[in-house]
């Protein structure tokens, strides 16, 4: 076989030293740190973009959280504005029902001193047209005008008898 | 039909002398000129365009950086990345000359690593370089290579010259597995391609069955290409690993 020919060793051996010193310095100097450099561009595109994404979700949590809060917020200041306003209204409400109470009830006294009014002169004058009418019977009657006095004083027994 | 053995002849193409050293340029140098030319050219050609997201070209030579670096790191460890340059340097010599070996390349075609010097060449630097790192880190501590500590010293008499052996035995383990594997290969292809011309040529259908089988071993000595060159570099990670970390 050939292979076992040491006529062509030395030349085999000093080629292969010869190449693989050349490939060895090509891989150190050329070809790994290119490769090298486009696996480590490549990583650290990578993880910038993972740290990214990472930023804008945490972003996107925070503007969630501040919508939430800025919800809530609202929510309770409304809710604080109707129950002002209620109780405002509740409150006027109250107030203007008692002045109308207080209205009516000078209303309601006014008419009753009114009518009491109305009813001691209605009664003055039931004696009057008692004394009258007394008065114009005895007169009748009799045939003679009757004593004044003694007639008001009968007529003021008779209303004292049943009990005006 | 020719003779199968012809193929692994060595024809210098320019004869060259240095004193009493021949150092002729053989179709074997040849090739070799040519592996480390078309490694240069393929890797550094594949990365220039430096994209994010790799074409068919760069993706192939991002997988070899990636794999030899991963297989160096799996079996060496982190102190193994120094290392790197000359273990992807063999790997890729070895894969290139095995490959190209498969290749009908007209005047220069050969396979470099079908020859026991030149695998014998890269297993000794293997062999040695893994030595002196060993006595580098470890000093005489490393030859507790051959004697493990713990082991029952009654045992030495048995377990030194087994370990001695095992040890002077790695250069040529490796050198003779990817020699035979390549000479083996190259000879069975020759030999049923012989068959496919004689049975062809006479009878057609005869031919038929050969050159199915020719086919096919074709695959199968493509796919030793790879895997020898696979083994050649993870057993040398190995010797690395075990220079580095002892057992």
């Amino acid at each position: 076989m050939p292979q076992f020919d040491p006529t062509f060793f030395a030349p085999q051996l000093f080629w292969l030293f010869l190449t693989f010193v050349t490939l060895y310095v090509l891989m150190t100097v050329v070809a790994l740190p290119k490769i090298g450099a486009v696996l480590d561009e490549r990583q650290r595109k990578i993880d910038d973009n993972l740290d990214k994404a990472a930023q804008l979700k945490a972003e996107a949590e925070a503007a969630v959280a501040a919508y939430e809060r800025a919800l809530s917020e609202s929510r309770a200041h409304a809710h604080s504005v109707i129950k002002e306003a209620s109780d405002r209204l509740a409150h006027e409400a109250d107030e203007r029902n008692k002045a109308l109470a207080t209205r009516l009830a000078e209303q309601i006294k006014a008419g009753e001193t009114r009518i009491t009014q109305a009813k001691d002169a209605a009664l003055a004058n039931v004696r009057d047209v008692a004394v009258d009418v007394a008065g114009s019977v005895f007169a009748r009657l009799v045939g003679s005008a009757a004593d004044a006095a003694r007639l008001e004083s009968a007529v003021a027994a008779a209303l004292k008898e049943h009990g005006k | 039909m020719a003779n199968p053995i012809e193929q692994f002849k060595i024809q210098p193409l320019v004869p060259l002398k240095v004193g009493a050293l021949d150092i002729s340029f053989t179709n074997s140098a040849a090739m070799m000129v040519l592996s480390v030319c078309l490694i240069t050219v393929f890797l550094t050609l594949s990365v220039r365009s430096r994209a994010l997201v790799p074409g068919r070209w760069q993706s192939m030579a991002e997988i070899f950086y990636e794999f030899i670096a991963g297989m160096l790191r799996d079996n060496v460890g982190s102190e193994g990345r120094k290392y790197f340059p000359f273990i992807f340097s063999l790997f890729m010599f070895v894969l290139f000359g095995n490959l190209l070996g498969m290749m009908p390349i007209p005047v220069i075609g050969f396979t470099y690593t079908s020859h026991v010097i030149v695998t014998f060449g890269m297993a000794a630097v293997v062999f040695v370089g893994v030595t002196v790192i060993g006595f580098a880190r470890h000093g005489t501590h490393y030859l507790r290579m051959f004697f493990p500590e713990g082991a029952p010293l009654a045992t030495a008499v048995i377990l030194i010259p087994i370990e001695l052996i095992s040890y002077f035995s790695r250069p040529f383990s490796l050198a003779v597995r990817l020699f035979a594997n390549m000479t083996v290969g190259h000879i069975i292809l020759k030999v049923v391609g012989g068959f496919v011309v004689s049975l062809g040529a006479f009878y057609l259908v005869p031919g038929v069955v050969p050159f199915a089988f020719l086919s096919a071993v074709t695959v199968l000595e493509f796919g030793i290409a790879m895997l020898q060159a696979y083994v050649f570099t993870i057993l040398s990670c190995i010797y690395l690993h075990d220079a580095i970390h002892m057992h």
